[in-house]
């Protein structure tokens, strides 16, 4: 695996880009839904409310500047992924579930 | 307030004044920025202000709605909006003064939230339910309006040689216009006295201690002198700026009257 950080972008006069994650109404963990740009974080979870929270979308938001996400590299997705392919016992399917548990 | 020296207002009166100024302090910002949508140096930028736009007309049809209602004379929200002219037009001279540049639009609408933050969350217990009960729900919209101002205005004074000279003209530019929203008359009087609306001066000492700090963090100097533009919320001597804004906002119900989709 090779992760990879690529450098801050450096046009100048240009605002960072920063994704955006929101926690929604009902809990659960934050989902990402996008990006934008601002100057600074605190500038940026401000923008984050306005574009991705006027409809009521969120109780929580994370932003993090994109180039600071290290992420896997396509390249790895045979040795990353495939070995799990033919290992479907790991897959919980295999279960009776009772018809009185419910959520699962 | 003009009739004020022929007579003083009575209750309904001066509580209808009352209500038309907050409505029209807000409608008027409210379209001024508007006028940004779309052209705004920043998308973010651009999404964010029509977002405070459309809080301020929303609390807009709120205090209109209710001014229309203590008028009993059967006008709405939008006819109180869209069919009077400028000399029955309330709003603070600041709120109709021409956007300018970005900076003189931000630091406008970080010198006003302040003020409408603290008068908002004086609101919050009047004596009168019905004004209580708005500004509960526009205090919430209004605090965070000066949160991103007040952000901007630090982050363009203390930034750029350009920024900061612009910043600084735009407040130079604002200074005359803050006295008339401390200055009482007649109808903030009766609306004290009656436990409706807090004293204007009373609100300034609060907003010096949200102003004069950012205002320092964001390296810039506090205009000299407090001579103080008069006319707009008691409608005697608006800009020429207003009427030009009128025209662009009622053209439409100028043209097709009572036009609806």
């Amino acid at each position: 695996m090779s992760s990879s950080t690529p450098e801050a972008p450096s046009r100048s006069g240009e605002w960072p880009l920063w994704e955006v994650f929101v926690r929604g109404q009902h809990g659960l963990s934050h989902r990402h839904v996008g990006s934008l740009h601002a100057p600074d974080a605190e500038k940026a979870i401000l923008n984050a409310r306005d574009v991705y929270t006027r409809r009521n979308e969120g109780v929580s938001i994370w932003v993090v500047e994109a180039h600071r996400i290290a992420a896997s590299a396509p390249d790895d997705k045979g040795p990353m992924y495939e070995p799990s392919n033919s290992k479907v016992y790991r897959h919980p399917t295999f279960f009776d579930i009772p018809d009185d548990v419910r959520a699962m | 307030m003009a009739q004020a020296t022929a007579k003083a207002p009575t209750h309904n009166e001066a509580l209808f004044e009352y209500l038309l100024r907050m409505g029209d302090n807000s409608l008027v910002l409210g379209h001024r920025i508007s006028e940004w949508c779309g052209i705004a140096p920043a998308l973010e930028e651009d999404i964010a202000l029509s977002n405070t736009a459309l809080d301020l007309i929303g609390q807009t049809q709120m205090w209109l709605g209710l001014a229309g209602k203590v008028e009993g004379a059967g006008r709405s929200a939008d006819d109180l909006a869209f069919l009077r002219d400028a000399w029955d037009f309330r709003n603070l001279l600041l709120l109709e003064r021409p956007n300018g540049d970005f900076g003189q639009t931000m630091m406008r609408q970080f010198l006003f939230d302040a003020y409408q933050m603290l008068n908002l969350e004086a609101l919050k217990t009047s004596s009168d339910q019905r004004i209580a009960d708005i500004a509960a729900k526009a205090h919430k919209e209004a605090s965070y309006h000066l949160e991103r101002s007040r952000i901007t205005v630090i982050a363009l004074g203390d930034g750029t040689t350009e920024s900061r000279t612009r910043m600084q003209a735009a407040l130079d530019a604002h200074w005359p216009y803050i006295g008339e929203m401390f200055a009482a008359d007649a109808v903030d009087i009766a609306m004290t006295h009656a436990g409706i609306a807090p004293d204007p001066a009373s609100l300034r000492p609060a907003w010096d201690g949200i102003v004069l700090p950012a205002l320092h963090e964001a390296t810039l100097r506090v205009p000299d002198g407090d001579f103080a533009h008069r006319g707009g919320k008691d409608g005697v001597r608006h800009t020429e700026h207003l009427g030009h804004m009128l025209t662009t906002m009622q053209w439409m119900q100028r043209a097709y009257p009572g036009a609806t989709w």
